[in-house]
């Protein structure tokens, strides 16, 4: 890999097509055609250097790391997970958690509990994939092996993506760019950007009560526009195959439509709520109490039924918040309007 | 005793940080921080109330690097005195231009998701010489833009080990305290050099000249160039 630096410029921006924003990103000129990066470096004079903020020496060992994380960046296509399994820990007072959960690609799994039992702590956990070296002690596996430390550490592509409600958007870009810019990030093949990021948008818009424009600024996106866009993100753009979300209602996005989408993409999701119907429409439900998940609930047909009935209270919901949207009266029979 | 440089731009969380990590070394290392500012800092008494042993240096009139540069020794000193195993140097609001990393020496660089998508560009040798640049406050933004944010500090500093740390809830912190511990394990205890140069700026306007015009600024001084070709004068 050191010969990257002998190599005529001409040469290097062929096979290492990563190295011209390199340059770019210093703010100089790159090494003219039959130039090399050595040579370029070591004719720069004191401002040229101090300008770059780096020595000859420095920029040189900085060429080399930069080209081989970008291409493996590149490389790095986000590995499909198809299980996620986490076994118990202990709890606050050092108590053995009898946890041994295994979800797999598609599932969801709501995490509900009081404020401190310790939601924020297990979704802690999933997002270290920790390995017994949190204070809960609990391991995650991935398809059933301990994931190694660049898969734990990486920041650039993690398998673990979060969304939670205290989180807005300040990058002051329009949508569809912002888009592009992540996907370019997440190193999506050109030919498949613009078509990816119309879909994520429509989708988004579907999510969100009120439609917006592909090229309205992020920053002016409501609550529910903004959540709904990073949803439709994690679907489209987001490679991460694990979805945490800490909840998800109160933002009028569709929440089941919402589900449904990140299920469609093989996700793996954990939500934490405080909401019966987000609750029901998990495949598991972990009851945390005092630090641990003391109890796993799979659905029975009542609560499924029981499901149902709340979809429908919560559509006819949003039907009432539109009509008062819309300057109307509900001075109709409401009772038996919200009656199944 | 080890010593190890934090620094970033104010506020962007600091000090949260090298408490959150300070909890975390309990037991393991005695640590004691010394905080340079530029101005007054009431930082120190927050290091204070978690018990540990803190001086500050305020650089006043004076370059804060090359402030923090002709004192660190003496502050090796301090915490040699003191009985510290570790010495974390914290230096906020320093110039872009300037870095106070040291050879051999593990270098944090702590900047604050909010400040922008080009921060990471714009911020200069603090981050871009950095061997741990930690991100802070990305619980308040996007996935997206925390993965876009992430790629743009890899590509200012690609050397550099990336974390996300949330200087509140600590959530990350672990990760920096084995790093750290990690980097520090293989470090002696010896400080010799800068990683790079500071600004070579003596001029008049160092020595407390207020005027402006070129009839007044002699020295070292270097000028701007515009687009359209003209005179600068």
């Amino acid at each position: 890999m050191t010969d990257i630096l002998d190599l005529l410029y001409v040469r290097l921006a062929d096979e290492h097509p990563v190295c011209v924003r390199f340059f770019d990103e210093l703010g100089i000129a790159p090494p003219a055609a039959h130039e090399t990066p050595r040579h370029l470096f070591a004719s720069l004079d004191e401002f040229e250097l101090s300008d770059c903020g780096m020595s000859a020496a420095a920029l040189e060992e900085s060429l080399l790391s930069y080209v081989r994380r970008m291409e493996s960046l590149s490389a790095a296509a986000g590995p499909p997970v198809s299980e996620l399994r986490i076994r118990g820990g202990v709890d606050k007072d050092g108590r053995a958690e009898s946890l041994d959960l295994v979800m797999r690609a598609g599932e969801v799994a709501c995490i509900v509990g009081p404020t401190g039992s310790g939601k924020s702590r297990l979704l802690e956990d999933i997002e270290y994939l920790a390995q017994g070296d949190t204070p809960t002690k609990r391991r995650v596996l991935v398809d059933g092996t301990v994931p190694d430390d660049a898969v734990r550490h990486a920041v650039e592509s993690k398998i673990v993506a979060q969304l939670s409600q205290s989180m807005v958007f300040v990058m002051d870009l329009p949508a569809r760019s912002f888009l592009r810019l992540h996907a370019e990030s997440r190193m999506m093949p050109e030919g498949r950007i613009d078509e990816t990021v119309e879909r994520a948008i429509s989708c988004a818009n579907d999510l969100a009560g009120e439609p917006f424009e592909p090229d309205a600024s992020l920053t002016v996106l409501s609550g529910g526009q903004s959540r709904a866009l990073m949803i439709a993100d994690l679907a489209f753009i987001s490679t991460s195959p694990i979805v945490l979300i800490d909840e998800i209602e109160n933002a009028g996005v569709d929440r089941k439509r919402a589900l449904d989408l990140l299920i469609r993409n093989d996700k793996i999701v954990f939500v934490a709520t405080h909401d019966p119907l987000t609750a029901l429409m998990g495949d598991k439900r972990l009851v945390v109490g005092n630090g641990g998940v003391r109890r796993v609930i799979e659905p029975n047909e009542a609560e499924r039924c029981n499901r149902d009935v709340l979809c429908t209270v919560d559509e006819r919901l949003m039907e009432l918040r539109r009509l008062v949207r819309a300057g109307e009266r509900i001075d109709f029979d409401v009772s038996s309007f919200m009656s199944p | 005793m080890k010593l190890v440089t934090f620094s970033g731009p104010p506020s962007s969380g600091k000090t949260s940080v090298i408490l959150k990590l300070a909890s975390l070394f309990e037991g393991r290392y005695r640590l004691g921080a010394v905080k340079f500012d530029c101005l007054t800092s009431c930082d120190g008494a927050l290091y204070e109330q978690a018990g540990i042993p803190v001086e500050t240096g305020v650089s006043g009139v004076l370059c804060p690097d090359h402030y923090f540069a002709s004192n660190i020794g003496a502050c090796l000193a301090w915490g040699e005195r003191q009985g510290l195993d570790l010495l974390v140097s914290e230096s906020a609001g320093l110039c872009n231009r300037c870095s106070p990393h040291l050879r051999d020496v593990a270098a944090v660089c702590v900047i604050d998701i909010l400040s922008g998508i080009e921060a990471p560009r714009k911020i200069g040798p603090m981050l871009k010489l950095a061997d741990f640049v930690v991100i802070t406050k990305s619980d308040l933004v996007s996935q997206a833009e925390r993965e876009v944010f992430a790629l743009h500090t890899v590509r200012a500093n690609p050397r550099a080990r990336i974390l996300f740390v949330n200087g509140l809830t600590g959530q990350g912190s672990r990760v920096l305290a084995q790093a750290l511990e990690e980097a520090l394990d293989a470090q002696g205890d010896q400080v010799e050099r800068l990683r790079f140069t500071m600004p070579g700026a003596v001029c008049s306007y160092c020595f407390g000249e207020m005027k402006i015009g070129d009839k007044y600024a002699t020295g070292n001084i270097k000028y701007m160039t515009f687009s359209d070709g003209g005179e600068r004068r």
